[in-house]
């Protein structure tokens, strides 16, 4: 019986339930001084003056580091895309471009001095015009970067299309619906704020610790930027509280330890305040779109426009490259002929966008589920027959999409069917009827989501390797970079399932960049369809080898060479006293070199889960408050390795989609000043706001690789938002409410209401 | 100021800043960094120890305060032996945590719920952990962890 | 994250703090709880230099049978006004509002006392002492005072307390079995309420006070003449935000508070009418 596809628990648990993880603040790290960010109050500004001098007299401190001190490279973001004129320096230099960017370091020997002295840094600012509306910005008014001319950072031009809409598109549709939609700004609040430390080391390396989603790429982005060779640069990726995507790709802070590390000659610890983090991590989503729906009046949507304005921040990151993920999951599940998505990037005097759970996929769905609704409530037909009318059958894949998207395999029609059973829509649309009909002050609204979204884009490989010591235990070394996922279980499933090798004499090492040479990381939903087949492959090889080496011990073939997964053992076939265990095997391979064996698989292209989501919510009519009631999803990501680790992923993506939907957004004052940089006036969702999920679980193997495997981090943070969202516009459809924006906060919800009815 | 408290057992005596927090005590002082900082509002609860057998926020205590007090941090659950807490074994039966970051913040907060409240619901769970804060797991099996917990314990 | 430094003293008593805080004068806070005054602290929005603390004051934690009222020792924790069986038989508005206080991690530290001298319209507990025509008790250099709850709160994190007084007693009228509401509304439990009304029925005195609607707890005095006069929850409720200019902040904006508070003052008229199981 396979391990494979059975709730094994997580073997990385009981370290986290007795003593705790180690994450990057709980190093010990001799002879360490602490770095303290001072950062911008102001949104906008030039600064005209910098004092630091009674800073640098401050008990306790040892240097105190200003941009004019900064002898490195301002950083070009979006992988070097952006325009050059919109690099961002370390450390602000004459003007500062968002509430929280980092104008000057102070290095103390504790946390409490460092936090003193940065009270004592005097700053004086010319303030500029602030630029915060994004739509605006696009259109011109003040300049973030004045020698660029625009604040457009990037577009879709950038990638050979147009930014001139078809004026032909929807010729010949019956019916056109147009919503503008705001797919707000979020925080993605991973629970461990940022943290880095570094050490330059006797023999000229550098040791970096960082809570990063990815080590390899930390590495090469130190070594870059402080022109060293990748190998004198150790990278090593203690515990992660979390990332959720914007713990990928470096920040200046985290950079700025290296560099400071070296300027003192001391090794220097940083941890970010939650206050700092809500300011100075990235943030996620923020994009403003005009959709545009036309088809049949019998519900066939022929044609489909998106238009996206999407916030940069301050200084372009990942997030303004996301609208390209957008566009190409534009059409979501459905067979619409005609499609177009123009979109463009813009700079604002805000916290920089980066990647978040979903990254540009969740404002795809948002988009085509929310026209949907809106296109079923012109047409006066119910959205579940909509959507099935319109739905890409089965028997289409490879299906390639008009804006070049190539799904691999789905069943969309079995996916509603299932969450529609599941929730039982028939007695849900009958129990509305009944409340409505009884005039009863809480409305219940049903949302509906379908949803296909792409995984495994997160590069085109992964490094897998595995090692059968002479005690019989295996080592398996990954890429990849698990900040919760399970990996360390996981990936000893699949070392098990092909070894015979119990789970518990598996270990799997990953963060260390001298222990596992190269890796992608985890993000992006990647790690299984790619780091798992890569472990799967060195199995695979180290089974063939063992097997080669056992005929050579036992004088057979080794076409006769059997493994018993079971006695973890290999024999001659017909002859199961004539064999050798793992640990034999590996002791006799010893002399030529052990018994091991690695792969950097190719991936065969990006995958597409997908699945189905219904929400049931309460909106009380009178305060706007909304209540998520229940939640049901169905949710394909192909074959299912760990039911307990799916579901995992599932129910944290269901929670921070809802979360986006009903409570959360990053909100500015039109001075740029943010509104909600802490945990208490952010919105973070608690347990108290959320129901139990009822999950149902689809499997529809990929082609596409050995595992069968897409991958299911995202999925739940995709479907969920719309049907949400879809739900608290239904619940207040027969009011005449057509359209609410997220979050549906309860004044959002109380406007709508008094706005139909008047 | 010297001060003297009781941790997991052991009596800690050192000299303190009247400003330094009791969660900086236990994880810088004292040395135990199991107990986790995720906020700087008293919002998220990755904090929570016990004192004196309730749960409190340590990042909101001063250790001056806690002068004198018994403290129960995660490194002190488990029985001496190394016998699992009915909690720690039910987060780990039920998959209730994943970056481990909100955890032991999150399994004192439900030990010391489950001793106040017996009969618990999942709206009692719920409401119980609304000062603890998870981004990861949805908080789906951490509430099927508790109820599985307050039940073995007979809550 | 990190408070500015301070000089820490311990008060054993009443009689003691009130002597500190005539010593050190401004640069002195009291420190109960501290779960109102360390956040802020800790944010560095307060920087007092000394602070005085009350917490092992063991004779102002108590819950006292007082004849035809309640006395509550101002050292008193949410969690022990929860569970405290006297006040919910005699004054149970009072435990079920502390219940809704912060978390359970916050009741286990926040007094009753820190509360109210802290002075935050936004709290619960003020509102809750405000309709119920509660007394406070405060020890001064000169001795002790009373101040009726109408007096008490008078500004935005301003109370009639002294610089060198401290709240040592709060004491509430027993409610005879009246019946009571307390209507918190919020976005997400932990939270302050955006708008929040404590009302109480007639034979309780029909005191109804609002919470987030002022710079201080505030009766909504015309509401109730109306519910004396007999106006029906709907009418009466209308004149909730009355001579009211709520503020406008990132929850809510000050139409949308009027709004709230005309809805929940009717649901909690309708809750106190109903009566209690």
């Amino acid at each position: 019986m396979s391990i494979l596809g059975t709730r094994v628990l997580r073997v990385e648990d009981p370290k986290f339930l007795t003593v705790g993880g180690t994450y990057t603040a709980d190093l010990p790290l001799d002879g360490v001084v602490y770095v303290t960010y001072v950062r911008s109050p102001v949104a906008h500004a030039r600064i005209t003056s910098l004092d630091t001098s009674a800073a640098a007299d401050a008990p306790g401190v040892i240097g105190v580091y200003t941009g004019a001190d900064v002898d490195l490279a301002p950083l070009v973001g979006v992988m070097g895309m952006a325009p050059p004129a919109m690099a961002r320096p370390l450390l602000a230099r004459d003007v500062v471009r968002f509430v929280g960017e980092p104008i000057a370091a102070i290095v103390a020997e504790d946390r409490a001095q460092g936090e003193d002295a940065a009270e004592q840094v005097v700053v004086e600012y010319d303030l500029l015009d602030p630029v915060i509306d994004a739509p605006a910005a696009a259109a011109g008014g003040a300049l973030l970067f004045p020698d660029h001319g625009s604040n457009v950072a990037i577009s879709i031009a950038a990638m050979g299309g147009s930014t001139e809409p078809d004026p032909n598109l929807f010729d010949g549709c019956e019916v056109l619906v147009r919503q503008a939609i705001v797919n707000r700004r979020v925080a993605p609040c991973p629970l461990e704020v940022r943290s880095a430390a570094a050490r330059w080391e006797a023999d000229g390396r550098l040791t970096f610790w960082v809570s990063t989603q990815t080590p390899h790429g930390a590495r090469n982005k130190v070594a870059e930027v402080f022109g060293l060779a990748p190998e004198l640069v150790h990278v090593i990726t203690p515990d992660v509280g979390g990332g959720f995507g914007a713990k990928v790709g470096g920040y200046p802070e985290e950079l700025l330890v290296v560099w400071l590390a070296r300027q003192t000659g001391r090794p220097v610890s940083w941890t970010e305040t939650r206050s700092e983090s809500m300011v100075g991590l990235g943030h996620g989503r923020a994009q403003h779109q005009v959709a545009e729906l036309g088809g049949t009046r019998d519900g066939r949507i022929e044609a489909y426009r998106l238009v996206i304005t999407q916030e940069a921040g301050a200084y372009p990151d990942m997030g303004s490259f996301l609208p390209f993920l957008t566009r190409s999951m534009l059409p979501g599940v459905y067979d619409i002929a005609r499609q177009e998505c123009i979109w463009t990037s813009v700079v604002t005097n805000t916290t920089p966008v980066v990647a978040y759970r979903g990254a540009g996929r969740p404002e795809a769905a948002a988009a085509i589920e929310r026209m949907v609704d809106v296109f079923a409530d012109e047409i006066g037909v119910d959205p579940t027959e909509v959507r099935r009318r319109n739905l890409i059958g089965n028997d289409r894949f490879p299906f390639t999409t008009p804006v070049g998207s190539t799904y691999d395999i789905g069943d969309y029609t079995t996916a509603l069917d299932k969450a529609l059973e599941a929730a039982g829509y028939a007695e849900l649309r009958a129990e509305q009827s009944r409340r409505r009909a009884g005039g009863d002050r809480v409305a219940m609204g049903i949302g509906v989501s379908v949803y296909v979204e792409v995984t495994g884009a997160a590069g085109p490989t992964e490094f897998g390797a595995v090692e059968i010591r002479p005690d019989g235990s295996a080592v398996v070394r990954t890429g990849t970079s698990p900040h919760g996922q399970g990996h360390a279980t996981a990936w000893a499933m699949i070392v098990s399932e092909q070894t015979g090798i119990p789970l518990d004499r598996i270990t799997v090492v990953h963060g260390d960049t001298d222990l596992v040479p190269r890796g992608q990381g985890t993000m992006g939903s990647t790690s299984l369809q790619h780091g798992g087949v890569a472990v799967l492959e060195a199995s695979q090889s180290v089974v063939e080898q063992a097997r080669e080496l056992a005929a050579n011990l036992l004088e057979a073939s080794v076409e006769d060479i059997v493994l018993d997964t079971g006695a973890g053992r290999l024999h001659v076939a017909g002859t199961p006293t004539a064999g050798r265990t793992w640990a034999e095997l590996a002791e006799a391979a010893q002399s030529r070199g052990g018994l091991a064996a690695e792969s950097d698989m190719t991936s065969q292209g990006n995958t597409y889960p997908f699945g189905a989501h219904v929400v049931v919510v309460d909106v009380d009519t009178e305060t706007g408050k909304v209540v998520v009631q229940r939640v049901v999803a169905v949710d394909d990501a192909g074959r299912i390795l760990n039911p307990l680790l799916v579901e995992g992923q599932i129910h944290g993506g269901l929670a921070q989609g809802i979360a986006q939907a009903v409570l959360e957004e990053v909100r500015y004052d039109p001075d740029g000043n943010p509104l909600t940089a802490n945990l208490a006036d952010y919105t973070f969702v608690s347990a108290a706001e959320l129901p139990s999920f009822e999950t149902v679980a689809m499997e529809t193997p990929t082609p596409l690789n050995a595992l069968g495997a897409k991958g299911i981090g995202e999925s739940g943070s995709i479907g969920s938002t719309p049907a949400v969202q879809n739900a608290v516009v239904d619940a207040l459809s027969h009011l005449g409410v057509r359209h609410i924006d997220m979050p549906t906060t309860p004044e959002r919800v109380w406007a709508a209401i008094r706005e139909a009815r008047p | 100021m010297k001060v003297t408290i009781t941790i997991n057992g052991q009596d800690e005596s050192h000299d303190v800043e009247p400003r330094q927090l009791l969660v900086h005590f236990i994880r810088d002082t004292v040395g135990l960094t199991g107990t986790n900082i995720g906020c700087d509002t008293s919002s998220c609860g990755a904090c929570t120890i016990l004192l004196d057998g309730e749960s409190v926020k340590s990042c909101t205590v001063l250790a001056v305060q806690a002068d004198g007090a018994s403290l129960t941090t995660i490194e002190g659950l488990a029985a001496a032996d190394g016998t699992l807490h009915p909690v720690q074994r039910a987060f780990h039966e039920n998959h209730g945590l994943q970056c481990g970051y909100c955890t032991p913040g999150m399994v004192m907060a439900a030990v010391s719920l489950i001793q106040e409240q017996p009969g618990l619901t999942e709206r009692g769970v719920r409401e119980g952990l609304e000062g603890n804060l998870c981004r990861c797991t949805g908080y789906h099996n951490i509430v099927k962890a508790v109820l599985a917990a307050a039940a073995e314990v007979g809550a | 994250m990190i408070p500015a430094a301070f000089d820490y003293v311990r008060a054993g008593s009443a009689e003691e703090a009130v002597s500190l805080l005539g010593e050190h004068g401004d640069d002195a806070k009291l420190l109960a709880g501290g779960h109102s005054l360390l956040p802020l602290m800790k944010l560095r929005l307060a920087a007092p230099a000394v602070l005085v603390d009350l917490g092992r004051v063991r004779d102002l934690s108590y819950v006292r049978d007082d004849g035809s009222q309640v006395a509550i020792g101002a050292l008193t924790r949410h969690v022990d006004v929860q569970r405290s069986e006297l006040l919910r038989s005699e004054v149970p508005l009072l435990p079920y509002v502390a219940g809704l206080v912060g978390d359970p991690q916050v009741r286990h530290r926040g007094t009753i006392g820190g509360s109210l001298a802290h002075g935050d319209p936004a709290s619960d507990l003020p509102a809750a002492i405000l309709a119920l025509d509660g007394t406070l008790v405060a020890q001064g250099p000169s001795g002790s005072r009373t101040i009726a709850a109408g007096d008490f709160f008078v500004g935005f994190l301003e109370t009639a307390l002294g610089p060198d007084e401290v709240l040592t007693e709060i004491r509430v009228p027993k409610m005879g079995g009246a019946g009571w509401s307390y209507q918190k509304f919020n976005r997400r439990a932990q939270d302050w309420a955006i708008v929040g009304v404590a009302a109480v029925g007639a034979p309780a005195g029909g005191g109804i006070a609002l919470v987030n609607m002022a710079s201080t707890p505030v009766r909504a005095r015309a509401v109730e003449q109306a519910v004396a006069g007999g106006a029906a929850p709907a009418a009466a409720a209308g004149a909730a935000a009355d001579g009211l200019d709520p503020p406008s902040d990132l929850n809510a904006s000050t139409e949308f508070r009027r709004h709230l508070a005309t809805v929940l003052t009717r649901r909690a008229l309708e809750e106190v009418a109903a009566g209690r199981p």
